[in-house]
C-alpha cells in the first residue's frame, strides 16, 4: 500500500531514499532544525505571517492561464500554465526561501546562507535576506557565474555577497559542497537555506511542504487530466505534484535535461539514465560512474544542471506514481520560441523542458482533456544564453 | 584488533592522513612505509572523491590529483595490499565518503578490505544512525567501523557512537572542515573528558592539528594525534622526488 502523505518516516526517509548522510557535526544542527520546523509548521502565528508574506510580498496566488494559442496549435488538450514566473523575484524559487528565512528568524539565526545554479535561488534567497535585514552570503559555481552574469549583478544589488566556487565541476554541485562547508564552519550563528527538495533530513519534506502552496492553488483553480514539470532538483515539481499524489486519474510527469541526448552520456537526467548512491545528505538517483565518483553533468540550463535529484522523486519514480521522461536542449529551445511567439510569455529554459514535453504529449490527446504545466520561471535571466547560440551579440 | 592494541599501547600515537594516489598512486605505498618508518603508529588512508564535503581546500586538492591520476577504490584497496606485503603491524584505516563504497557494494567492499588487510574504515558522511547494516557487515569481516565526535555532539549521541565503534573514536576539534585553524586546546580537552567518561576506546583528535606544537599540545589530552592537512599541504608543496624525504623530516619532527 502506498500512502503518499505519511512520508519521509521519523528518519527522513522515502523508502530507500532520503536520510541523513552527513559529517557528525551537522547532525545536532540538522536535529535543531528538524525541531523548529516541526514545531513551527503547526504554529498558526507561523503560517499566518507565512500566508501573509506569500500574498503581499511574493503576490500569491499565481494565476493559472489558459495558454490558448499554443493549444490550438498543438491541436490537442488544452494547455494551462501556472504562472510561477509572476512570483515576486520571477520564478518558484521564493515559495521556500520565505518560508525558511521566516523559520531562521524565530531560531535567531542572523546570517543565511544558499548555494545557486542558474542564481533564481541566490536571488530569492538575497531577497528575504535584505527584507529580513539578515546577512547573506551565496555561493555560486564559478562557470555559473559566466553563464548568469544578470543574477550575479542582481544578487549584489540586494546586499548579499557572492563566493565564486571554484573546486570541481564549478557548477551547482560544488556549490552545495561549498556551502555545507560554510554551515559545518559557521553552524551556531547561520542557516543555510537549501533551495531544492534535496539535502538531508529535513530539507527534503521541508522544502516540499514551502512549494506546496503551488499545487494546493492548482487544485483550487482547475481539475487537470494531466501535470508536468521540470525537475532538476526537482522543488517546483514537487510542490505542483506533491497534493494530487492520490488522484489516480492525474497522470504525472516530471521532466529532466536530456542536454544533448541520453545516449552522448551528456545530459543532466540522474532519474531517465542514472542509479542510486549518495551524494549531498541524501540517498538518491545520481550520475556517478563505475568507480562511484560523481561525473560532470550538461544542461542548457543552469537550473537543471545537477547530478542529483530529490529523494521524494527518486521514491515516486521506484513505485511509477510519476513518469520521468527527459527532453534535449534542442526541444526545451524550440518550446521556449514557441512559448515565446504564441503567448507572449518567455519562458525559463529550465520551465522550457516542461514546455517541450507538453508539444510532445498534447497532439495526442482530446481536445477536452486538461494539461498543467509549471511555467516555474520567466526567461530573462537567460536571453544571453539564447541570444549567444544563435549568434548574436547583445 | 591485534594491531590496533599495539598502536595505542604506548604514548600517544601519532596518525597522519595522505590521500592514496596523492600526488601519483605509484608514490602512495612508498610514502606510507615512510611515514611508518619516520613514526606513524597508523595511517589513515584517504578514498579519493569528487565531492569530499567535508574536506577544506588543501584535502579537495589531493582528491582531485588522486582521481585525475587514475585512482580508484579498487586501486586504493590494491595500494594496501602491497602495503602489508612488507608490513604486517600498522593498521591502516581508509577514510572517505558513502557512495564510492555504495557503488562497490557494502559486501564486496568489506570483503576486498578483509583481503588487504584493511583495519578500519571511517565514513565521513556515514552517521551511525544510517550505518547499521554497514556497520555489521564490516564486524562480520572484521573491518572496524570508525565514527567520528564532533563540538556539536550531545552526550546521547557519544554513547550511541560508542556503542558502534571499535578500534578507536575520532574527534573533530572544531566546527569546520578539515585544514582548519582555530582549535581551543580547552574545549577539547573538557569534551575528551566526557566521551571518556562513554567510552574506554582510544580517541584521537584531527581536523585542526597545524603544526608540531599544536601536536604537542593535543599530545598531553589525548590517546592520538592525526596529521592530515598538514602533511598533505607538505605534499602538493614538494616536487615528486623529494616527497618521501621531506615527508619523512615532517612526520620525525611531529614525533619529537
Amino acid at each position: 500500500m502506498t500512502d503518499y502523505y505519511n512520508l519521509p518516516d521519523e528518519k527522513g526517509h522515502f523508502g530507500p531514499y532520503g536520510g541523513l548522510f552527513v559529517s557528525e557535526t551537522l547532525m545536532q544542527p540538522l536535529d535543531e532544525l528538524k525541531k523548529a520546523y516541526e514545531y513551527y509548521k503547526q504554529d498558526p502565528e507561523f503560517l499566518a505571517e507565512l500566508d501573509h508574506d506569500l500574498k503581499h510580498f511574493v503576490g500569491r496566488p499565481s494565476p493559472l492561464y489558459h495558454a490558448a494559442r499554443w493549444s490550438e496549435r498543438l491541436g490537442g488538450a488544452q494547455i494551462y500554465l501556472k504562472r510561477e514566473d509572476l512570483n515576486h523575484t520571477g520564478a518558484h524559487k521564493i515559495n521556500n526561501t520565505v518560508g525558511q528565512a521566516l523559520l531562521a528568524k524565530r531560531m535567531g539565526k542572523k546570517r543565511i546562507i544558499a548555494e545557486t545554479g542558474a542564481g533564481q535561488h541566490g536571488v530569492a534567497t538575497a531577497t528575504v535576506a535584505a527584507r529580513f535585514g539578515m546577512e547573506c552570503v551565496v555561493y555560486m559555481g564559478a562557470e555559473d557565474i559566466k553563464r548568469q552574469a544578470i543574477n550575479v549583478y542582481r544578487m549584489r544589488l540586494l546586499g548579499a555577497e557572492v563566493r565564486a566556487v571554484e573546486s570541481g565541476s564549478k557548477t551547482l554541485k560544488d556549490a552545495l559542497n561549498e556551502a555545507m562547508r560554510d554551515w559545518v564552519t559557521n553552524v551556531d550563528n547561520t542557516f543555510y537555506i537549501i533551495g531544492t527538495v534535496a539535502g538531508p533530513d529535513p530539507y527534503p519534506a521541508m522544502v516540499r511542504d514551502f512549494q506546496t502552496i503551488i499545487g494546493r492553488e492548482t487544485r483550487e483553480q482547475i481539475s487537470p487530466d494531466v501535470l508536468i514539470a521540470c525537475v532538476g532538483g526537482g522543488s517546483n515539481a514537487i510542490g505542483l505534484f506533491y497534493p494530487f499524489l492520490e488522484d489516480k486519474h492525474v497522470s504525472i510527469y516530471g521532466v529532466e535535461a536530456a542536454g544533448d541526448g541520453l545516449e552522448t552520456g551528456n545530459h543532466a537526467a540522474p532519474l531517465c539514465a542514472g542509479k542510486p548512491g549518495v551524494l549531498h545528505g541524501n540517498r538518491t538517483y545520481l550520475m556517478s560512474d563505475q568507480n562511484g565518483q560523481i561525473i560532470e553533468t550538461h544542461s542548457i540550463s543552469a537550473g537543471l544542471d545537477y547530478p542529483g535529484v530529490g529523494p521524494e522523486h527518486a521514491w515516486l519514480k521506484d513505485n511509477g506514481r510519476v513518469n520521468y521522461v527527459a527532453v534535449t536542449d534542442k526541444e526545451a529551445l524550440i518550446a521556449f520560441h514557441d512559448l515565446t511567439r504564441l503567448e507572449g510569455i518567455i519562458p525559463a529554459l529550465e520551465s522550457s523542458h516542461a514546455l517541450a514535453y507538453c508539444q510532445k504529449i498534447a497532439p495526442t490527446l482530446d481536445k477536452d482533456k486538461i494539461i498543467v504545466v509549471n511555467l516555474s520561471g520567466r526567461g530573462d535571466k537567460d536571453i544571453h544564453t539564447v541570444a549567444t547560440l544563435e549568434g548574436i551579440e547583445i | 584488533m591485534s594491531r590496533f592494541t599495539n598502536c595505542f599501547n604506548k604514548k600517544t600515537a601519532l596518525i597522519p592522513f595522505i590521500t592514496a594516489g596523492d600526488p601519483n598512486p605509484n608514490l602512495t605505498v612508498p610514502l606510507m612505509h615512510t611515514l611508518v618508518e619516520a613514526g606513524a603508529d597508523l595511517i589513515e588512508l584517504g578514498i579519493p572523491f569528487s565531492d569530499p564535503m567535508a574536506d577544506g581546500p588543501v584535502i579537495q586538492r589531493a582528491s582531485e590529483r588522486a582521481l585525475a591520476a587514475g585512482t580508484s577504490l579498487t586501486k586504493v584497496l590494491a595500494m594496501v595490499k602491497q602495503f602489508r606485503v612488507d608490513n604486517q603491524t600498522t593498521p591502516v584505516v581508509l577514510m572517505g565518503y558513502l557512495n564510492p563504497i555504495e557503488i562497490m557494494g557494502y559486501e564486496k567492499f568489506a570483503k576486498a578490505a578483509q583481503d588487504a588487510q584493511v583495519d578500519g574504515i571511517l565514513t565521513v558522511d556515514l552517521p551511525p544512525e544510517e550505518a547499521t547494516e554497514f556497520t555489521k557487515i564490516l564486524k562480520n569481516y572484521n573491518i572496524a567501523p570508525i565514527f567520528l565526535i564532533a563540538p556539536t555532539t550531545t552526550t546521547e549521541r557519544i554513547k550511541k557512537i560508542a556503542s558502534q565503534s571499535e578500534g578507536y573514536l575520532y574527534y573533530v576539534s572544531l566546527k569546520g572542515v578539515t585544514g582548519s585553524a582555530n582549535l581551543d586546546l580547552n574545549s577539547v580537552a573538557e569534551k575528551l573528558t566526557e566521551i571518556k567518561k562513554h567510552s574506554n576506546l582510544p580517541i584521537g583528535v584531527g581536523f585542526g592539528i597545524k603544526d608540531a606544537k599544536t601536536a604537542a599540545q593535543v599530545a598531553t589530552i589525548s590517546d592520538a594525534v592525526i596529521v592530515g592537512s598538514a602533511l598533505v599541504q607538505l605534499i602538493e608543496n614538494t616536487s615528486e622526488d623529494q616527497v618521501l624525504e621531506v615527508a619523512s623530516a615532517f612526520i620525525r619532527e611531529f614525533n619529537e
